[in-house]
This record gives C-alpha cells, sequence and structure tokens, in this order.
C-alpha cells in the first residue's frame, strides 16, 4: 500500500498511546508511514513517533491549533495529506478530531470510516471492520475508489509496537496560510476537572464504572479509588450522570460514549440495553450487583452477586496486596 | 430567529435489528423506528430558546423515506412551527457525506439563524453530520454543547471535553450540536400532538433540491459496506456469590484477575 497518514495527538510532544496504537495500524498496512501533528511541541514527538515507524513528521505549530480549534486543524490537516501524498489518513476516532476529519473530508471528497477495529487490503483496497449495533454485529466497510480514505482507529483495537527502536521521523513543517474564515470559532476558556493522573475514559485499557446502586455521589469515591488501583479511567450509568453524582461526560452508553477498553467492571449498574450499547464491545467484563438477575451479568465475563460496598473496598485491598 | 432541528429516525436500541442482506442497509420499519434520542435535546434547546425570542420559529428538517413521516410529526408534536421532509428512493444509503450534502442542500434556500442537532444519531453514531453540514454551508460549528448562551447573533457555548469543558463564541448563523447534559426535555403535550396533525410538512425529493442522484444514496456514497454479519456469540461468564463480608467475592474477582494477566 502507498503512504498513510497518520494523525497525532500528543502532550507538550508526548504522543498519546492512542496515537501509538495508530502508526503500529498504519505501519502493519504500508512501507511509509507519515505522522502529522499539531500544535507547540509538535516536533519533540519527532523521536517516538519515528521509533513507533513513522518516517516522516510533519508538523504545525502555531498557537492557533491548540484546543481542539477545529477551523485551522482542518487546514493543517489538508497541507499534511497534500504533502505526504497519502490515499490513506488513519486517525483515533475521538470525537474532536472527528470535527476535524469530517470537514477535511467535505473538501477533499474523502470518504470517512469510523470506529474501526480492524484493518486488511484486499485487492481492491482497505477494508475496515467496525462493530456496529452496539457490537451486535460487525461489518466490512470500504471507500470507493478514487476518493480518499479516511478511516478512524477506535482506542485500543491494535496494540502499539513494543518494539520500538526505529529511527528519529525527519521533522518536515508545513506552510499554512489562516484566513479568518478558519479563526471564527474563539476559544474564551479552558476548564479541566481534577481527575489526578487519571486517562481519559475514551482512550483507557482499564474502566471502573459505576451506576445507581452507589447510592450516591460519594459512592463514586469507591470507583474512583478502584479506578486508581488499576490504573484505570471512571465510567457512569446514565442514572448516576443524570443524578448529578458524576459529570456527563463519562457516562457510557447509547447517548453517551461508546468505550471498548481491555477490561470494564461495573458496580452497582444493571446492564440496561442501552448501557450495554456503550460498552459491550469491551475485552474483559467484570460486574458485581446484588442482582442475580441483573442484565450485566449475561454478557460479563465474571460476575460478583454480592453487596458493591463490601466487595469493591475488598477488591482494592486484594488488588494492592497482590501488587506488592 | 429561524431555528432548523435536523431529525433523524433510528431504530430503537432495544430492538432486534434487521439488515438487508442485499444491500447491507437497516430496515428501519421492522425495527421498531423512532425519533433519535440525542434530537430531544436539541428540540428542547430550540423550544426554549424560542420560548424567550419574540418571533423565533423552529423548523424540522428529516432525510428519511416516506414512513419517516411519522419522526416528523413526532418532533412537530413538541411544538415546532413546521418540517422539511427530503425523501427518494435515491437517497436511500447515503453516508455520512451524502447526509450532510442532502441536508445542506435542503436549506440552499432556507433563512437560518441556527441549526440545532444532536451530537450524535444512535444507530450510525458517526458523529460527522454536523461539521460536514457545517461545512458544506460554509458556518462555524460548535460541537458537544452542553450549555448555550445567545446575544443577538452571538453564540456562548460550553463545550464538553474528555476532561471537562471550553467556552467558545463564534457569529451565527451557525451549527450547534448538543449533548445529554444540555437540559431536561420535555414531553410532548395532547394538544401538542393533535396540532402536529395538521401541520404542513413540506416534502421534497432530490428534484427539487436540485442534487444529482448520483452523487448519493447507496451508489453515490464514497463508503461502502461490504459485508455484515452478526458477532460470534460469547461464552457464557463465570458468576462468583460473596459471603456477605465482600471477602469471597473479592477473592474470587482478583484471582480471575491475575488469570487474565491485568494484575
Ligand atoms: C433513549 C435512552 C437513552 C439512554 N442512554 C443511556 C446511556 O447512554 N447510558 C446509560 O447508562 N443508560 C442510558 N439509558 C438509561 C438506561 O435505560 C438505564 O435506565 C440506566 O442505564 C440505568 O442505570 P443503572 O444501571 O445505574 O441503574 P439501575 O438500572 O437502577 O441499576 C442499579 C443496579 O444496582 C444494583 N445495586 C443496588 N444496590 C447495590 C449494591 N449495594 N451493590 C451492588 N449492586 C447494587 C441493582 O441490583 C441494580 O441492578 C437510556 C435510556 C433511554 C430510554
Ligand atoms: C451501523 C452503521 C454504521 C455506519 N457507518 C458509517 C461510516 O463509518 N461512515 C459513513 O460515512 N456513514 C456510515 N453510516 C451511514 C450513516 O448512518 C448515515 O450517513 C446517516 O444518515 C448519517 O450519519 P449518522 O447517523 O452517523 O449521523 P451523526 O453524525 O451521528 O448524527 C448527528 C446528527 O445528524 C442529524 N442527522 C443524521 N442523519 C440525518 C437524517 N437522515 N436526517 C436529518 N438529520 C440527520 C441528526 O440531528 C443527528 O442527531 C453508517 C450507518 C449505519 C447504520
Amino acid at each position: 500500500m502507498s503512504t498513510i497518514l497518520a494523525l497525532v495527538e500528543h502532550d507538550a510532544g508526548v504522543p498519546r498511546k492512542v496515537s501509538l496504537q495508530v502508526l503500529a495500524a498504519a505501519r502493519a498496512l504500508a512501507d511509509d508511514v507519515h505522522a502529522v501533528a499539531f500544535g507547540p511541541g509538535a516536533a519533540d514527538a519527532a523521536a517516538a513517533l519515528g521509533a513507533h515507524g513513522a518516517t516522516t513528521l510533519h508538523t504545525f505549530d502555531d498557537a492557533a491549533v491548540t484546543s481542539y480549534a477545529t477551523g485551522p486543524h482542518a487546514v493543517a490537516l489538508a497541507a499534511a495529506l497534500d504533502a505526504s501524498g497519502a490515499g490513506v489518513l488513519l486517525y483515533p476516532a475521538d470525537p474532536f478530531l472527528t470535527d476535524i476529519v469530517a470537514r477535511t473530508a467535505v473538501r477533499r471528497g474523502a470518504g470517512v470510516i469510523t470506529d474501526a477495529v480492524d484493518l486488511t487490503v484486499a485487492d481492491d483496497g482497505l477494508v475496515a471492520t467496525k462493530a456496529i449495533f452496539g457490537g451486535d454485529m460487525l461489518s466490512q466497510c470500504r471507500v470507493r475508489d478514487g476518493h480518499q480514505a479516511f478511516v478512524g482507529i477506535k482506542a485500543n483495537a491494535f496494540a502499539a509496537a513494543d518494539d520500538a527502536d526505529g529511527e528519529p521521523a525527519a521533522v518536515s513543517s508545513l506552510a499554512v496560510t489562516l484566513s479568518d474564515e478558519d479563526r471564527r470559532i474563539e476559544i474564551l476558556d479552558v476548564v479541566e476537572q481534577e481527575s489526578g493522573d487519571r486517562p481519559e475514559m475514551t482512550e483507557a485499557s482499564i474502566i471502573a464504572a459505576g451506576g445507581r446502586g452507589l447510592g450516591d455521589a460519594e459512592g463514586f469515591q469507591l470507583i474512583e479509588r478502584l479506578a486508581d488501583t488499576l490504573g484505570g479511567a471512571v465510567g457512569a450509568s446514565r442514572a448516576a450522570t443524570d443524578a448529578g453524582w458524576y459529570p456527563h461526560q463519562h457516562q457510557i452508553g447509547q447517548t453517551g460514549k461508546t468505550v471498548a477498553p481491555q477490561l470494564y467492571i461495573g458496580s452497582g449498574i444493571s446492564g440496561a440495553i442501552q448501557h450495554r450499547a456503550g460498552m459491550q464491545t469491551s475485552q474483559l467484563i467484570a460486574a458485581i450487583n446484588t442482582d442475580p438477575d441483573a442484565p450485566i451479568f449475561s454478557i460479563a465475563d465474571f460476575g460478583v452477586v454480592g453487596d458493591l460496598h463490601k466487595v469493591v473496598p475488598a477488591l482494592i485491598d486484594e488488588i494492592e496486596r497482590r501488587s506488592e | 430567529m429561524r431555528i432548523i432541528c435536523p431529525v433523524k429516525r433510528v431504530p430503537d436500541t432495544a430492538a432486534d435489528k434487521h439488515v438487508d442482506p442485499q444491500d447491507h442497509t437497516v430496515d428501519r420499519d421492522r425495527s421498531d423506528p423512532v425519533l433519535n434520542a440525542n434530537d430531544e435535546w436539541a428540540i428542547e434547546e430550540a423550544l426554549q430558546i424560542a420560548e424567550r425570542t419574540e418571533g423565533a420559529e423552529i423548523i424540522a428538517l428529516c432525510m428519511g423515506p416516506d414512513q419517516a413521516g411519522t419522526t416528523v410529526r413526532k418532533a412537530l408534536s413538541y411544538g415546532l412551527d413546521g418540517a422539511i421532509q427530503i425523501t427518494d428512493d435515491a437517497v436511500a444509503g447515503s453516508d455520512a457525506v451524502a447526509t450532510a450534502r442532502v441536508l445542506a442542500a435542503a436549506l440552499a434556500d432556507e433563512p437560518f439563524d441556527l441549526i440545532i442537532m444532536g451530537n450524535q444519531s444512535s444507530d450510525a453514531r458517526t458523529m460527522l453530520v454536523p461539521a460536514m453540514l457545517a461545512e458544506h454551508l460554509g458556518v462555524p460549528a460548535l460541537t458537544y454543547v452542553k450549555d448555550l448562551e445567545i446575544d443577538g447573533d452571538v453564540f456562548t457555548a460550553k463545550r464538553e471535553t474528555p476532561a471537562g469543558h471550553q467556552v467558545v463564541r463564534a457569529t451565527g448563523p451557525l451549527v450547534v450540536s448538543v449533548v445529554e447534559a444540555i437540559n431536561e426535555p420535555r414531553y410532548p403535550t395532547f394538544k401538542g400532538i393533535m396540532a402536529a396533525k395538521k401541520k404542513t410538512v413540506d416534502v421534497r425529493d432530490l428534484v427539487a433540491l436540485g442534487v444529482d442522484a448520483a452523487e448519493v444514496g447507496l451508489d453515490g456514497s464514497r463508503t461502502a459496506i461490504v459485508d455484515i454479519a452478526p458477532r460470534p456469540p460469547k461464552e457464557a461468564g463465570r458468576v462468583v456469590t460473596d459471603d456477605g463480608s465482600g471477602a469471597v467475592g473479592a477473592e474470587a474477582l482478583a484471582d480471575w484477575l491475575v488469570e487474565q494477566k491485568i494484575l
């Protein structure tokens, strides 16, 4: 396959975990993988991205492309597609990159496939597999010939290379001119909640989730402790976010986020179909619930019928004891 | 203020999904079709804006088959003023790019100050349409909005991020996509349901929109579904009953985590 361009997110030059997974997906398909990164510090990612297989890193480090400013990002992404000559763009499937990719696709006449969990090359091009309808079905999709293909890669579907020993990527800075049109959205403030060192829910390998069974907002402290013991993120059911026990961006399910971590542990969550639609494709599912008939047990790999207020603290102790 | 609410007809999440084995499209009529839940928050926000803005008008916009008429009536029953329905055999099976293209064409001659819509549909969930629609129309999009303030034609929004929110501002006309946290949708009233039956729905086809049928639908879309199949069933899991102290359940679960190489 010809050159693939991988869209990378980074924190001050340190690539996000999902970005390295995207590089691994690209490397499996093409010998020549280029990366593109935006915002201040982008060039500092060259060593890590090269180690993970990128030959060239295209950068646009203007401060205008921070904080998910869609307009400037879309212009810079189009420039990177031109500079790399890539026919395929792989990007981490997250909401903000989706906005940028959506705009760029319209400009470029590209086709977009979201949330791919596997990629193969058939004689007529790239075929992406996605889990649809809450994971009840798998579909194989492709972008028709003659159009660039933009494919969103679901977090944790690919493993980042563990033999990351490539040479640093050659840095090439993009020539981008932004117009007033591109800067129509003003970012007035960025407010982040205190979440310790917890990973973001949509890219975490482990998610500890809590529901109405927690009883109150304080109950989430228990879920946060469990998440921290496992190095995971915190998720919530709609009953919990609706009650104001935990912020909405942590809601998993039909009207919230779709997650597919390596491990999902749900406590005090019944497993309603609308919740399952957001977590059913997790690789491993564990559940703690007092009700042996709770629907969550029908999809759990491991279930504990018991009181979460007893089981979760004891579990935290067990994990700490075994990790010593 | 003229507000457009794009609304989608989707299979109920709880219903069995039926996919046509020939063309791989969802058979929405056999899957208990409903109004996409996220669009209800958009409708609610539009209603609240209209309640505090004199002379405001809200128009639903739906691309779908004949039967999408029920979805449009449902949207109207909340108290919207009118609706545009795009129905044409040639749009069936449109991907996100083609859908946005058709919705944009329907708005080409429609004045609007605000297009407000759900951030995602519950069936396809691509989250692509709001930004694509905005791009086609050449307007800004404020997406994943959980709080919206309007002052004249200046829109200030809290936009949900993974870690919190951003405060963003843009001048209309524009597209806003909303998340569930924005409001608490009302239920349609009996009066609203009765009134909806009498409202006119402006049904248009591709010719009326001036869109070439070859650019949209199953054949004109840039993406194609090659195959679709049920996911292989999962093996039944293990269940352990705790003794009431938490110890038995915790130990068994920790053992399993070790077995699965999580610990
Ligand atoms: C259109 C629509 C969209 C929706 N979208 C979503 C969505 O995105 N996400 C979502 O989660 N839901 C969604 N829902 C809501 C969904 O149907 C359920 O109502 C919701 O998931 C229930 O949350 P829960 O499991 O926390 O609460 P419940 O269903 O009330 O379950 C609580 C569980 O806790 C257990 N429990 C109680 N006490 C204890 C204890 N001490 N220890 C252990 N277990 C205990 C109970 O046995 C019970 O199983 C949606 C619904 C609709 C109609
Ligand atoms: C399981 C499945 C997977 C799919 N995957 C892809 C894919 O990877 N790439 C792709 O290009 N297409 C895909 N499609 C096609 C996609 O469903 C259609 O393009 C759809 O019309 C728009 O995408 P969406 O529902 O994901 O919209 P989203 O962007 O998730 O929805 C956001 C909002 O757009 C509005 N909206 C969406 N559709 C309509 C409509 N018909 N009429 C009025 N308003 C509307 C609603 O306000 C909705 O809340 C998929 C379809 C299915 C059923």
